[in-house]
């Protein structure tokens, strides 16, 4: 009974398919979110076997005194005694990203280790508002009247709240355990929860839109007179014809609570040290970027990539599956 | 310690004694502008002495004052700078280096006079001392300005509470709702109109430290509007407010023609004109201040840590540059009820890596490795002692598997850190110790809490510290005033643990500590207090309760137009009543 909605959307990926294919900025922006995943899982492995672990330190490369890197290791200092310390410095073929100022923990290491923390929140937060915005958005396209009202108004109000300053708020207060989590687990628990939460309603308009018209549409009637139940109708003719646009919008929702993720970090409400994250090593880089601006550029760089590549893949995935799109 | 960035201040002397402490160390001549003077000159010697009077002297602050009402202010650069408009009963004497904490009288005419036991105090003041309108300041306008200081019914909330601490009066007091305050009130007496007696509750040998406070500064009864006086607060001193203070914006000073010079040794009264800008961003302060276009900032905590980098890296700009102690200590408490074995305790002494530790507060920029507890700037302070010594400060871990051995857990235990969140270097100074100890077997993780309720709530409630495993945290110390008594008694006093709020936050409860506390207020001559306090530091460490971290210090960018400058470690801050301009 599923098959009407189901083999027009088979053939309408495969037309999707073709066309990712054909677009060539989306499909390196696939490849280096693809790459970025796999770097953040193996993250582990890599410095294990290539480099150095994100909280060693390797003091014996950095100046104490100005914090920065000494330009070389060998010979520290100059005549009068003062550092010789380079912007670009503690570059080599150990650190190949060199290190972080005071304590000479290896950058590389740290922004893969920072990967991990970013993009399982991302996902993590994106899963929930997925799950959250489609059953609220499917559940108010469906029934209309009192009950989508009642969902239209929390979306509004959901919409206007000001979620930076909550999520603020919120970490501030975290107890020190919860539903068994503690420590980061419960910190990352909390954030996602705040992300996931708060964003929802961009995603459940998105369903609600969609489910209003598929409502009419000619199969879902055909289910109804041969008396399928709301349920059945909800999950197997309707929600079918949802995946695309939830794919589509999820793509374009994870940049978004990466951007999030690394705020927040930024203004120190992420997770506890030495645990590495973008937005906390961007903070830390603040004080140093006159003459350490290295320690600003990479983990900005880190972000800028992933948003930029996450977002570029979206566009692709969405212009792909749109109809109007000529071939 | 005081919460916030207290420094403290002395000031002012005659021109004669610039001139005299100029002729030694780096300080140049009078002319002003030019080279610098030198790398930390301001520290002993008087940088370009000079008594040439007039131009604006220009502040400029970050943050607000809590209050401009001398009776009702913490800050320790408000603590100095109100000095130019409330002259109080004692202040550090003016002049740099060694005996630049010593106590001499302000509007006192000698030094205060104590009973056999320290519990009462005399001081007489100075006959002709005139507000800014001309008429006569009493002994009573002083016992007003302490008692709405500290007695007030919680109406002026900033000010320290030593008064209400020490003086054998009912804390109820309110001198709001009294009738007749200056009648009611007997626990300071004035027997005639230039003398104060003042009655203790117990001995306090170090009374005349909180002497120097500005609630000492008199108020005359008709004058006090409560909590809206600090607009316009009736000057004692060689300047009075022009216009209003307005809160977040500025305070301009002009000279006050009633203040006589002739009863100030303190005071320079160089400038025509003080200005303060209020609400400037600390890079824009740092900014204007090394253009030129800016003389002080008022916080006197140093530049912010974009110029501190900056300058760190700038060998040319070192002459103009103070690099001097902030006055505090940063350690971590190692909670005595959480890690109960003492040689548990040593362990973590000997496993943390102090090298380390200091470099994540700058290295040699950022201050001294401290190895004991006391800073040394303070009487009975020993730096060199050093009960757990090891190669390069790098941690003794030999030593460290001993202790852990001796108490049981040769293998290492869990614990965890705290340290406020924000706190940049409290959180570098936990992840260095964390990487430390994990060297012999300690797994400590890092907890993050808010700094506004880290006493309150967190690393200073004892339930929450018991529940959560809480054995280290990070936190700093700085005195009220330069003793170790004014530094030490409340991070280390059993009597002085509670519940929530706890400042001696490892619960140090030692009977012989206690002990020697009570004896050092009972002792008059400074140098034997000293001793006292140089053993409780031993005792300290012995216990392995506070592991020293870094006596800090701050860099001063010293402006090359400024004349008569020297630090004065009372407040760790210029000394504002010496400074004057010359724009040469």
């Amino acid at each position: 009974m599923a098959g009407h909605g189901g083999s027009d959307n088979r053939s309408l990926r495969q037309i999707a398919w073709q066309r990712l294919k054909r677009d060539k900025v989306a499909m390196v922006s696939g490849v280096v979110v693809a790459l970025l995943i796999l770097a953040a899982i193996l993250a582990p492995l890599l410095t294990k076997w290539f480099g150095y672990p994100p909280t060693e330190y390797h003091q014996d490369l950095v100046d104490p005194s100005t914090r920065l890197p000494f330009k070389d290791p060998e010979n520290p200092y100059d005549e009068f005694g003062y550092a010789i310390t380079d912007p670009w410095g503690g570059i080599s073929s150990d650190h190949w990203l060199g290190v972080e100022p005071t304590t000479g923990r290896d950058l590389l290491s740290r922004l893969l280790h920072g990967a991990q923390i970013s993009l399982l929140v991302a996902f993590l937060s994106t899963l929930v508002c997925v799950g959250l915005g489609t059953v609220l958005g499917i559940i108010a396209g469906y029934k209309g009247g009192w009950v989508d009202t009642l969902i239209s108004r929390a979306m509004d109000i959901f919409l206007a709240f000001p979620l930076m300053l909550f999520a603020i708020a919120l970490v501030g207060v975290i107890p020190d355990g919860l539903l068994g989590l503690t420590g980061n687990g419960l910190r990352i628990g909390v954030i996602v929860f705040i992300i996931g939460f708060f964003n929802w309603p961009y995603i459940a308009r998105i369903v609600r839109g969609q489910t209003l018209s598929l409502r009419e549409r000619e199969f879902v009637e055909a289910a109804r007179s041969l008396g399928a139940g709301n349920r059945h109708i909800l999950v197997k003719e309707i929600l079918p014809n949802l995946i695309t646009p939830i794919l589509v919008y999820s793509t374009l929702l994870i940049p978004t609570n990466i951007l999030f993720e690394a705020a927040l970090s930024f203004l120190g409400v992420g997770i506890n040290p030495p645990t590495p994250s973008w937005g906390k090593m961007l903070s830390e880089a603040i004080p140093f970027y006159q003459n350490g601006p290295y320690f600003v550029v990479f983990p900005g760089l880190a972000i800028f990539i992933t948003v930029l590549a996450f977002n570029l893949f979206g566009d692709g995935l969405r212009d792909a599956f749109d109809p109007k799109t000529s071939d | 310690m005081r919460k916030r960035t207290l420094g403290f201040v002395a000031l002012g002397a005659a021109a004669s004694i610039f001139l005299s402490a100029c002729g030694g160390g780096d300080s140049t001549g009078g002319d002003g502008g030019g080279e610098g003077a030198g790398f930390n000159a301001a520290e002993n010697s008087v940088v370009n002495a000079s008594d040439q009077t007039g131009g604006t002297l220009r502040y400029a602050i970050q943050d607000d004052f809590d209050s401009v009402d001398p009776g009702d202010t913490y800050y320790g650069f408000s603590w100095n700078f109100s000095r130019y408009y409330a002259r109080t009963l004692l202040a550090y004497n003016p002049e740099p280096g060694e005996n630049a904490t010593d106590l001499v009288p302000d509007t006192a005419a000698g030094m205060p006079e104590p009973n056999e036991d320290f519990t009462e105090w005399t001081v007489e003041i100075k006959e002709g001392l005139k507000y800014e309108d001309g008429s006569e300041i009493t002994a009573q306008d002083i016992k007003y300005g302490i008692i709405r200081g500290d007695f007030n019914g919680g109406s002026l909330v900033h000010g320290p509470s030593y008064f209400a601490q020490k003086l054998d009066a009912d804390p109820d007091f309110n001198v709001y709702e009294s009738s007749d305050p200056l009648g009611e009130f007997d626990a300071i007496e004035t027997p005639d109109d230039h003398t104060l007696v003042f009655h203790l509750k117990e001995s306090f040998s170090e009374f005349p430290n909180i002497l120097i406070m500005p609630q000492t500064a008199p108020v005359p009864v008709d004058a006090d509007t409560g909590a809206l006086y600090q607009q316009h607060v009736m000057s004692s001193g060689p300047y009075k407010f022009d216009g209003d203070y307005e809160p977040g914006v500025k305070l301009h000073l002009v000279r006050n023609e009633e203040w006589d010079a002739e009863s100030d040794p303190i005071r320079t009264a160089l400038p025509d004109r003080v200005e303060v800008e209020i609400g400037v961003n600390q890079d824009e302060i740092d900014e204007r201040l090394v253009n030129g276009e800016l003389d002080v900032d008022l916080g006197g905590t140093g530049v912010g840590p974009a110029m501190h980098s900056r300058l760190a890296g700038d060998e040319s700009e070192r002459p103009n540059i103070d690099n001097l102690y902030s006055g505090a200590l940063r350690y971590v408490n190692i909670h005595t009820p959480v890690i109960e074995d003492v040689a548990c305790r040593q362990a973590i002494m000997y496993a943390a890596n102090r090298d380390s530790m200091h470099r994540a507060w700058g290295g040699e920029l950022g201050g001294d490795i401290a190895t004991n507890l006391i800073p040394p700037q303070i009487p009975g302070s020993d730096p060199e002692s050093d009960l757990y010594p090891s190669e390069d400060n790098k941690g003794d871990l030999d030593s460290a598997r001993e202790k852990l051995e001796e108490c049981g857990e040769e293998d290492g235990f869990e614990t965890v850190i705290a340290a406020r969140e924000g706190r940049e270097k409290d959180v570098d100074t936990a992840e260095a110790l964390q990487n430390a100890l994990a060297e012999v077997g300690i797994e400590a993780s890092i907890e993050l809490y808010p700094a506004s309720d880290f006493y309150g709530q967190y690393a200073g409630s004892q339930d929450f510290v018991r529940e959560n495993n809480i054995g280290l945290s990070v936190s700093g110390w700085i005195p009220d005033w330069p003793t170790g008594y004014g530094f030490a008694q409340a991070i280390t006093d059993g009597r002085a643990i509670v519940e929530t709020g706890n400042y001696n936050m490892a619960e140090l409860d030692d009977p012989e500590i206690n002990e020697l506390w009570d004896r050092s207020m009972q002792t008059e001559d400074p140098d034997e207090r000293a001793d006292i306090y140089a053993k409780i530091d031993t005792l300290v460490m012995e216990q392995a309760a506070i592991l020293p971290v870094i006596f800090d210090r701050a860099m001063f960018y010293r402006s090359p137009e400024l004349t008569n400058v020297y630090f004065q470690p009372g407040y760790a801050m210029y000394d504002y009543m010496a400074l004057g301009v010359d724009r040469g």
